[in-house]
């Protein structure tokens, strides 16, 4: 049983490679795309391109995938549970209903207002979903996504009804299918705010951990239990509402990305938060340009292929982390 | 010192503790024993400020633990209760590293490596600390957690039921540690145990709870006479000494 | 899954009007039916009648069809599987026949498939449907021994699994006309699909009669498989027949209207507490008639009364999403 170890057991992937492979995709998804740069000798419109179309598309991608994979890396150390991300606790779907809400009865404010209070509800959703959760008993690890995903419908027929009613399907398929397609300088930089949640995100990441042990041992080892329970679902609400309201929802990002790396290396926040951002960033790219690529001129939304993966991947983690019933 | 004053818990309509006041020595082991749904658990919860009592008030050296900042009382008081379902995938290392919180907020020095050391010896962990705790049994855990909270270097411990899930050997070992750390660092230890011998062995003073309320207080000689265990348990038990301790025998 | 077993037997006594016998339920149900076939034919009567009265009851037939079907296809799902909160619609069953649909497609080619005639195609798409499904059942719930709440969410994923790659596909056939095939591919309460009316008529009369005849054996099903195959039940040829029903009968719904996802469960649930009995010679007629009042009541309500158009499946959705979370957490607590 005590077979001595004194190595690490969390394999040392090089990091200078895996920047190496992130520059890599960054390059590929520059350089992918209907039209024809001639990368030899950039004419104007050649560069006119590159910043306001793609160099503007890839530095989304990657901080899309970075914010939501810690998104959901954070929002499973606070619920406690490994198959949670926003998009199974009803905070994308708050999130959604307030810009679908702030499109009706405020349609002519400015995009930052929009999103903010897109995250309120994206808060106020998650803190629901949170009371929901202490009010039953929960005897099983997968009850907790079930609810969180029967309740984000809930609230998500109840924004279909609302768009369908004030005809406003148009808007509400581009926020719950992720797209980048429609990303160009000047609709994107909000995401840069994400940016500076993950850094919070990584300087709080002992504090996160301490959470994810539980309220007793993180409160015996004087952690503000309250406090950084808050903190964390701001930090996720925010993340949420502006990847919505830029790209669109990517389903599973959240839930797979840390699942993997918890596999791999733990779950020591300080230690794997950094990889889950990169895996993220990874995914995203890898999956964005698969969608466009595979159907080439036309392109295959973000969601769609994520979808796909995502769920295949959800299922073998459901199956490969919990065990056979023998009953 | 730990004072108890007057505290009151009712979980719904049920009274879990009836004002109970009770004062406890600066240093040694204490045991609570008593039978179940005596109140023990919930006792050292409000004790060690994770729960709220109804009323009444818990001084640990003065400072009232449900006001006193938490960050402060960390570096105090350590609890351990006695499920601590952890699902993170954590090395027993990082996880008895992280009993260095309060002090380093997860930038260990070199003062916090040695006191992280010192407990996984204590312990004898060493062999395992870059396991995974999911990858342990349960009683291996229990010593991983039991090591983080005395890697917290806290003038008092408390810990519920320490030696659940651990076989003999171990729950014996744990014993001779806790004495061993209070005799040798002056620890004060206060713990909920379910075996009145090892209570009775290990112990300077025994606080027996029933219904809620504080029932008899003493050092080991004292409590362990059949009247009292009669009167606890509600069973005939006899006490004979064993190298000089009182030891009860109930089984037949 | 033992422990649930029981929950199949304790609603014999139904705890609203206890005095009112199974019979005497199923006689006010089928007065419920009557009611809103008429509110839906008569409310609101614009066009003038004699253009009005055939268009509706085309309508008519096609709610009452998918409505049987779902009912039916639920509740038989639900005691093969032993649960009630587990259905067709939640599983994703309706998905993935529009996925078989895309996947026809795309192997046989656009010009060849829309030159077959429907009915041959559709029977295909049947046949396909009933292979997968068995695939599926003999894989997650033999293979794959877990526990009901794994299952619950595995079957959800599996839904939005089958959603992904259906457009997926189709986005790879057409990315252009993406949105036009959507649409035509996605039948609604208010577009259905009325030229293959008859012939899924003809095989829900079919299967109907089939599962009436299994009234009983369905009853020893509900006990759990091990006490009925220790009651002489051949319990694997009944499991293999009703994975056909189950597949024939969520074709034909979703052919019809597209996917609902928890309109079974609504009715399912809603037969087990006001049926009166748990055999199935009460709950199968008791779960059609309710889906069939429900589905027809509730559209009339919103068509014709609130001029809500096609929202009924969004009504569904939320209050069946409502009703899922609080069955999921009533089956937490026990």
């Amino acid at each position: 049983m005590s077979t001595a170890s004194q190595e690490s057991p969390a394999p040392r992937i090089a990091p200078p490679l895996a920047v190496l492979l992130l520059l890599a995709l960054m390059l590929a998804s520059l350089l992918v795309g209907v039209a024809d740069l001639s990368w030899a000798a950039l004419s104007d419109q050649d560069w006119l391109i590159l910043l306001v179309s793609r160099l503007p598309r890839t530095l989304a991608l990657v901080l899309c995938g970075t914010s939501l994979a810690v998104s959901g890396l954070i929002m499973q150390m606070l619920v406690r549970n490994r198959f949670v991300e926003p998009g199974t606790t009803g905070t994308l779907e708050a999130a959604t209903l307030g810009l679908l809400l702030m499109a009706l009865f405020a349609p002519g404010l400015g995009v930052f207002t929009k999103m903010l209070v897109a995250a309120l509800c994206a808060l106020g959703g998650s803190l629901l979903f949170m009371a929901l959760l202490r009010a039953i008993p929960l005897r099983s690890m997968v009850m907790v996504p079930l609810v969180g995903i029967m309740f984000g419908g809930v609230i998500g027929s109840m924004t279909l009804f609302i768009a369908y009613r004030f005809n406003l399907m148009q808007s509400l398929a581009n926020w719950s299918n992720g797209d980048f397609s429609a990303v160009l300088r000047g609709r994107y930089e909000l995401l840069w705010l994400t940016a500076a949640l993950t850094a919070i995100a990584y300087a709080a990441a002992n504090r996160f951990t301490l959470i994810g042990l539980g309220r007793n041992l993180a409160m015996n080892l004087g952690l503000g239990y309250r406090s950084v329970m808050l903190l964390g679902l701001v930090i996720v609400s925010l993340i949420s509402a502006v990847t919505v309201v830029t790209a669109g929802v990517i389903p599973f990002l959240g839930l797979i990305v840390p699942n993997v790396v918890s596999l791999m290396m733990g779950d020591n926040l300080r230690r794997s938060l950094p990889w889950v951002a990169w895996l993220g960033a990874v995914l995203v790219l890898v999956c964005d340009l698969l969608g466009r690529l595979l159907r080439y001129p036309y392109e295959i939304p973000i969601g769609t292929v994520m979808g796909v993966l995502g769920s295949a991947l959800f299922i073998y983690l459901l199956l490969k982390r919990t065990r056979p019933a023998y009953v | 010192m730990i004072q108890v004053t007057s505290v009151t818990k009712h979980y719904g309509d049920t009274p879990v503790l009836r004002s109970v006041s009770l004062t406890l020595p600066n240093e040694g082991v204490t045991a609570l024993i008593g039978p179940n749904g005596a109140g023990k658990s919930t006792l050292l919860g409000i004790m060690s400020r994770l729960q709220k009592p109804d009323s009444g008030q818990v001084l640990i050296d003065n400072l009232d633990v449900h006001s006193t900042d938490n960050a402060l009382l960390a570096r105090k008081l350590a609890i351990l209760r006695q499920d601590n379902p952890i699902s993170l995938r954590l090395t027993v290392f990082e996880l008895v590293a992280f009993g260095r919180y309060p002090y380093s907020q997860g930038r260990l020095t070199d003062e916090d490596t040695n006191q992280i050391n010192q407990a996984l010896g204590y312990l004898n962990l060493h062999s395992l600390q870059h396991r995974f705790l999911d990858e342990l049994s349960g009683g291996q855990r229990q010593r991983a957690c039991i090591a983080m909270v005395l890697c917290q270097n806290t003038d008092y411990l408390l810990l519920d039921e320490p030696l659940n899930n651990l076989d003999m050997k171990h729950a014996v070992d744990i014993m001779k540690l806790l004495r061993r750390a209070a005799d040798e660092l002056g620890k004060h230890i206060v713990l909920v145990l379910h075996d009145i011998n090892f209570a009775s062995c290990y112990a300077d003073t025994i606080v027996a709870m029933d219904q809620g309320s504080i029932a008899h207080q003493g050092t080991p000689d004292e409590l362990m006479t059949p009247a009292i265990m009669r009167d606890l348990y509600g069973i005939e038990m006899s006490i004979q000494r064993i190298q000089n301790k009182p030891v009860g025998f109930y089984h037949l | 899954m033992s422990e649930l077993n029981t929950s199949g037997m304790d609603a014999a006594a139904s705890p609203f009007w206890p005095r009112v016998t199974p019979g005497q339920r199923l006689v006010l149900a089928v007065l419920f039916v009557a009611i809103a076939m008429l509110g839906f034919m008569t409310l609101n009567v614009r066009a003038g009648w004699a253009f009005t009265l055939p268009f509706r009851a085309e309508k008519v037939a096609a709610m009452a069809l998918v409505g049987f079907a779902i009912a039916l296809s639920t509740v038989l799902f639900q005691t093969l599987t032993h649960n009630r909160i587990l259905t067709p619609g939640i599983m994703g069953f309706d998905a993935l026949y529009m996925l078989l649909q895309s996947i026809l497609l795309l192997t046989l080619g656009r010009l060849f498939y829309s030159q077959l005639n429907p009915h041959i195609k559709w029977l295909c798409e049947v046949m396909l449907m009933t292979g997968a499904l068995c695939g599926l059942y003999y894989w997650l719930f033999l293979r794959q021994k877990r526990d009901l709440h794994v299952l619950i969410l595995v079957g959800i994923i599996f839904g939005t699994l089958f959603r992904s790659v259906n457009s997926l596909i189709t986005r790879m056939m057409d990315p252009a006309d993406f949105d036009v095939l959507q649409d035509v591919m996605f039948a609604s309460f208010n577009r259905i699909d009325s030229p293959l009316l008859g012939i899924a008529a003809f095989l829900v009369a079919v299967i109907s009669a089939w599962v009436w005849r299994q009234r009983f054996q369905l009853d020893v099903l509900l006990l759990g498989d091990a006490p009925a195959i220790n009651l002489g039940l051949n319990q694997k040829r009944l499991t293999l027949q009703l994975l056909v029903a189950i597949a024939v009968l969520v074709s034909v719904s979703t052919a019809l209207v597209g996917p609902v996802t928890f309109f079974g469960l609504l009715v399912a649930n809603l037969a087990y507490a006001i049926a009166g009995s748990h055999q199935h010679r009460f709950i199968l007629p008791m779960a059609t008639l309710l889906a069939v009042a429900t589905l027809i009541g509730g559209q009339a309500v919103l068509e014709h009364l609130l001029h809500f158009g096609t929202s009924l499946s969004i009504v569904v959705e939320f209050v069946g999403g409502l009703f899922f979370l609080w069955l999921v957490i009533q089956q937490g607590r026990r």
